[in-house]
C-alpha cells in the first residue's frame, strides 16, 4: 500500500494535522495512489482516531523511540521544516513535501527550507497551499540527498584547538 | 554629593574594565589551544527536538581527546537525556571510562513564548547557569543556537572576563 508519512518532530503543528486529514487533502492523496496515512503529531492536541478517514487507512501516534521504520515504509513523506524531520527523511531518500509552519518566531525554519528546495533536495508549501501542492506536486524533479561530512567538522576543531 | 560622584564613578570604572576585559577575552579566544595540555573538558549544549540530534552527529565525530563531556539539557525536554545516553553507549571506548554527565537547567524560552518574557526567563535560566559553569570549569561550550545556549555562553565568557578560566565558545550553525 502507498502510504505517506507525516511527522511534526518535537514540536506541536495542529494546522498540518487538520489539513492532512481534511476531505480535501485525502481526495488529492487518493488521486495520487496513495491509501495508507501515518500520522506522528508530537505535542499536539489532535490525535486522529484510526476510522475517522474514510477511503484510507489512517495511524496516529505521538512519539516513538525512533521513526525510522516509519520513514523507510513511506513512500511520501510530510514533514515540519524541522532540520532534524528534514535530515532524516532525506537521509533515508524519500521523496519529501515540507509545509512550513508560518506561525513560529522569524520563521527560521524557512531557511534551511528554502535551501533545499533550491538544490532541489524537497518541496515545500504552508498549511494553506497544501492541499493545491498535493494535487499538483511533480516528484521526479527531486534530487538525492548527499549527507554530510561531520569529519570536516572534527578536523576543523582537532587543528583549532590543537589536538595532536 | 560627593558620595554619589563617587558612587557613579566607580560604576563606570567598572563597567569600562569590563568591557575591556571581554574584548581581551574575545581577541585572544583563537590564540587559545587547549588540546595541546591534554583532554578537552565540552560543555554540549543539547537543546530541543532537532539541535539535540545534530548536535549529536557533532559529537560522533570527535576523538577521546574531547573528554568529560557535560551535557545540558533544559529541565522541561524529555527527549533530549535518552538521545544522549543511547548516543554515549554506542561511543563506549573499550580502554576508558565513559565520561559523561547531564545536568538541567530551566528552560530560557519555550517555542511561541514572547520576547519580553523571554529576557525574564532567560535571566532566571542564567541564575542556574552560572554557578553550573563555574563548577565544571569546561574548556569549551559547543553548541548549534537554542535558546538554551545563550546563559550557558554568557557565563563561559564570564568565567573568562573573571580571569577564572579561559573557555572557548563554538557555535555551529
Amino acid at each position: 500500500m502507498k502510504t505517506v508519512f507525516v511527522t511534526v518532530g518535537t514540536t506541536s503543528f495542529d494546522e498540518l494535522i487538520e489539513r492532512i486529514t481534511s476531505p480535501e487533502a485525502v481526495q488529492a492523496l487518493k488521486a495520487r495512489g496513495y491509501e495508507r496515512l501515518v500520522l506522528q503529531v508530537g505535542r499536539g492536541s489532535l490525535l486522529p482516531a484510526a476510522d475517522s478517514c474514510p477511503h484510507v487507512t489512517l495511524e496516529a501516534f505521538r512519539f516513538k523511540d525512533s521513526i525510522a521504520d516509519d520513514m523507510k515504509q513511506a513512500d511520501l513523506v510530510i514533514s515540519h521544516a524541522g532540520a532534524g524531520s528534514c535530515l532524516e527523511a532525506l537521509g533515508a531518500g524519500k521523496p519529501l513535501l515540507v509545509v512550513v509552519n508560518d506561525k513560529l518566531m522569524n520563521n527560521h525554519q524557512l531557511e534551511l527550507a528554502k535551501q533545499l528546495h533550491m538544490d532541489s533536495h524537497l518541496l515545500y508549501c504552508t498549511c494553506s497551499t497544501l492541499t493545491e501542492t498535493l494535487t499538483t506536486m511533480d516528484l521526479s524533479v527531486l534530487q538525492p540527498f548527499l549527507p554530510g561530512q561531520p569529519k570536516n567538522f572534527a578536523n576543523f576543531l582537532d587543528k583549532a584547538l590543537g589536538v595532536q | 554629593m560627593a558620595l554619589l560622584e563617587g558612587v557613579v564613578f566607580a560604576v563606570l570604572l567598572i563597567c569600562l574594565l569590563f568591557i575591556i576585559r571581554l574584548y581581551i577575552v574575545v581577541k585572544s579566544g583563537p590564540k587559545y589551544k587547549p588540546g595541546t595540555k591534554g583532554p578537552i573538558a565540552v560543555l554540549v549544549v543539547a537543546g530541543s527536538g532537532g539541535h539535540t540530534t545534530e548536535i549529536l552527529r557533532l559529537m560522533e565525530s570527535l576523538s577521546a581527546a574531547y573528554t568529560p563531556r557535560h551535557y545540558i539539557i533544559a529541565d522541561t525536554d524529555r527527549m533530549s537525556e535518552e538521545k544522549i545516553c543511547t548516543f554515549e553507549s554506542s561511543k563506549q571506548h573499550s580502554d576508558s571510562e565513559s565520561q559523561f554527565t547531564i545536568c538541567r537547567i530551566p528552560r530560557s524560552r519555550e517555542v511561541h513564548q514572547s520576547w519580553s518574557s523571554s529576557v525574564v526567563s532567560t535571566l532566571n535560566a542564567l541564575r542556574y547557569s552560572l554557578p553550573l559553569v563555574f563548577r565544571l570549569r569546561p574548556d569549551m561550550v559547543l553548541c548549534n543556537g537554542p535558546g538554551t545556549c545563550v546563559p550557558l555562553c554568557v557565563a563561559g565568557l564570564l568565567l573568562g572576563i573573571l580571569g577564572m578560566k579561559k573557555v572557548l565558545l563554538a557555535y555551529v550553525e
